[in-house]
């Protein structure tokens, strides 16, 4: 079972929930139900609490993602140079909508408000990422480039 | 030409263009120093380059790690140089960004000699009243958005009578389309914590916060090494106290940057704006006095203190005094972070810096979903707070995204509907509910289901939730849409009334079509439809079509384009003649 040990590097007091939150993430991928429980019984406040402040902000998931995470950027400038398009062509290729993981775990797809590469517009970013002056060969060039090395470094 | 040091830009946008390749590449290949500096500012030429020779300092831009690229640079041959952009540079007056580009973002010492820590060094000789008064002289409004002179802010904490008093530096730049925050703490960290120390200095702050979003990982790591460096060199101590400084990051969400929002996030809360008064200074952070700021008002600091307070407001107009960074995006040749002096013209910023071709531009949006748009008529406006509050738009943070004519407008007014009700707190029912039946509002016109009366009910229901609500979020939601049909109704009746959306961009109301004349039947468009909407003998079934221009794309003869509704070809209708 997991102990998530590492909340321990924080002072248990609540200012620090959000710390504790994004740092179960960045280790886990997602925040389970476990996770919740064990941050409130650490920072000691009620389950009801965290839970408000998961579903607040909007970084954190509650939902495993997948192993490649493809953040799509909807900031303005990448909007008005064609997000919507993108999404639609990376939703075509891969079978899933925005919010949503592939069924074998392979990718996540999901849009942001702004990776803040405003002048290389429209920019995506997958597990941190950043690939810059989309169009619809170069975004498909990448996503085969993903498919191909999850195929060859299959668990 | 001899070359005595070569720097390359390594912010974000740098890295995403392939900037570390590049730096490492260099690295192996030759033996002078290779240095990876902030931002240098000329974003569509990413990644760039900068090589310092005897004769001066050539800029080359668009340098991959591919052998040809490095040995073009090395050799400084003239085909990957930048033209020389003398028409920035000219309009340009970088004073708070003098630094960036020289040495390396967290290399003290560099920061140093280049005169960094000479504002706070002349600060610390004064007495806090001195300082405040100097701030307050300097006319320096809050760059944030709100515009509210920071002198005056500064002197209502420095009155509190408090042990414990709080600075909070606003780095969550939440603006979609807005870098100026991201690029300062990435590349002039030392100079946003300058900023802050000489704050402390003059209010008697004892803690120091910096809450920055989430997705800057690069501007935290930055802040945080640089804050080590202070700790090290006990830059942090001022008087005989010694300053706590630490960097809270954000998790989302947009309606942090109002200031009693930011503090309740910090304090580990949902992050809901409150009522004011009480305003932070009197009761903030944990009930503590407070003062809350953002990065680019605390990087202008040094500078004040450095130069002097009438250096400063020599520049600007009444309505704002001193530079501006801008985030200049969207429709122009040169994107990129600029630096001019507050009174300069939006077409001197978008034509002459941002290379648009005058006649391209419909419209330049400022301050992000809480601005407006400006029809590229007004361009011959002073840029500066009181200006541009007067047409409808704000300031803002500095986000300049530059609409072109084959822009929606509508499209843009649901886009930035889209953002604010999804990022609305709920707290006013105003903006909870009405910025969200604004927003299906809009979406029923760019469907082409719109009827006269929503434009009527947009403009009602506008003024009703900029009423009604409590925080800048809610106030400010409705602008983008009141400043649309203030400038572009004509594009909202087209949609309402003629169904047409006249830049076509709305997928519902146009249809695709290949131009048989210029069509070389071969199969491109066929191969990379996903949907089989093309027949073999190309023609596009705009039944089955999505029109996510897949196929316009893929054409290499540019025989496929988008129409008006109606005018392409629809297999049901067929069916039915038929």
């Amino acid at each position: 079972m997991n102990t998530f040990s590492y909340l321990k590097q924080f002072a248990p007091e609540k200012g620090n929930i959000i710390k504790g939150l994004q740092e179960i993430q960045q280790r886990e991928g997602y925040l389970s139900k476990e996770a919740l429980d064990r941050c409130a019984d650490f920072f000691n406040i009620a389950p009801a609490e965290v839970e408000g402040v998961v579903t607040f902000y909007s970084q954190f998931k509650r939902v495993k993602p997948g192993r490649y995470r493809i953040s799509v950027c909807d900031g303005t400038a990448c909007h008005i140079k064609g997000t919507p398009l993108i999404l639609d062509w990376i939703s075509t290729d891969l079978g899933i909508g925005d919010g949503e993981t592939d069924a074998d775990g392979l990718f996540s797809l999901e849009t942001v408000a702004c990776l803040g590469c405003c002048s290389l517009a429209p920019v995506l970013s997958i597990n941190g990422e950043i690939f810059g002056n989309l169009n619809r060969k170069s975004t498909l060039r990448i996503l085969k480039r993903f498919k191909k090395a999850g195929v060859s470094n299959a668990d | 030409m001899r070359i005595n040091e070569i720097r390359v830009g390594v912010s974000s946008c740098g890295l995403a263009a392939g900037a570390q390749d590049v730096l490492n590449r260099l690295k192996e290949r030759t033996d002078v120093p290779v240095l990876g500096v902030g931002c240098i500012g000329h974003c569509y030429a990413e990644p760039l380059v900068e090589v310092l020779t005897d004769a001066g300092a050539l800029m080359f831009g668009n340098i991959q790690a591919k052998t040809k690229d490095i040995d073009a640079l090395l050799s400084l041959s003239p085909e990957k140089q930048l033209h020389n952009r003398s028409e920035r540079t000219d309009k340009e007056n970088l004073r708070i960004t003098g630094m960036i580009g020289k040495s390396e973002p967290v290399d003290i010492d560099a920061y140093i000699s280049f005169g960094g820590f000479d504002g706070l060094k002349k600060a610390l000789t004064r007495s806090p009243q001195s300082v405040v008064d100097e701030v307050k002289q300097s006319q320096l409004r809050g760059r944030g958005g709100g515009g509210f002179t920071t002198g005056v802010k500064w002197s209502l904490l420095a009155a509190k009578a408090s042990n414990e008093k709080v600075i909070i530096c606003n780095a969550d730049e939440g603006d979609p389309g807005a870098f100026m925050d991201r690029s300062l703490m990435e590349s002039l960290p030392y100079q946003v914590l300058e900023g802050m120390l000489i704050a402390a200095h003059a209010t008697g702050a004892t803690s120091l916060y910096i809450y920055c979003r989430a997705e800057y990982p690069l501007a935290i790591r930055n802040i945080r090494t640089a804050i080590d460096q202070l700790r090290q060199r006990k830059l942090n101590v001022i008087g005989n106290k010694v300053l706590d400084i630490e960097v809270k990051e954000g998790a989302g969400a947009f309606v942090c940057g109002e200031e009693t929002a930011l503090i309740h996030s910090l304090e580990g809360k949902r992050g809901m704006p409150r009522f004011r008064p009480p305003y932070p200074t009197d009761s903030g952070y944990h009930g503590l006095p407070s003062m809350i700021s953002n990065v680019e008002t605390f990087a202008n600091v040094p500078v004040i203190l450095r130069d002097g307070a009438t250096s400063f407001s020599s520049i600007g107009t009444k309505g704002g005094r001193g530079t501006k960074l801008f985030a200049l995006a969207g429709d122009v040749k040169y994107p990129g972070l600029v630096e001019v002096p507050m009174g300069i013209t939006l077409g001197e910023i978008i034509y002459e810096i941002g290379g648009a071709e005058p006649g391209s531009v419909k419209a330049v949006q400022t301050g992000g979903p809480s601005g407006g748009c400006i029809p590229a008529s007004l361009f011959d406006t002073p840029v500066d707070y009181d200006s541009l509050n007067s047409l409808g738009a704000i300031m803002g943070s500095g986000g300049l995204i530059v609409i072109g004519n084959n822009r929606c407008m509508v499209e843009t007014a649901r886009y930035f509907l889209d953002f604010t009700h999804r990022e609305s707190c709920g707290k006013c029912t105003f903006c909870r509910i009405g910025a969200k039946r604004m927003f299906e509002t809009l979406e029923r016109i760019t469907a082409g289901h719109g009827v006269m009366d929503d434009i009527e009910f947009l403009e009602d229901m506008g003024k009703k939730v900029k009423a009604g609500s409590l925080c800048g979020l809610g106030a400010t939601a409705p602008n983008p849409v009141l400043a649309t049909l203030r400038y572009f109704r004509s594009e909202f009746e087209a949609h309402v009334v003629e169904r047409q959306c006249p830049a076509l961009e709305c997928a519902a109301l146009c249809d695709v079509i290949i131009n048989k004349a210029q069509c070389t039947e071969c199969k491109l468009c066929l191969k990379n439809c996903a949907l089989n909407a093309i027949s073999e003998d190309y023609v596009v079934d705009n039944d089955i079509c999505t029109r996510c221009n897949s196929c316009i794309e893929s054409c290499a003869q540019d025989a496929i384009a988008r129409v008006t509704a109606g005018e392409g070809f629809r297999g049901s209708v067929a069916k039915e003649v038929g």
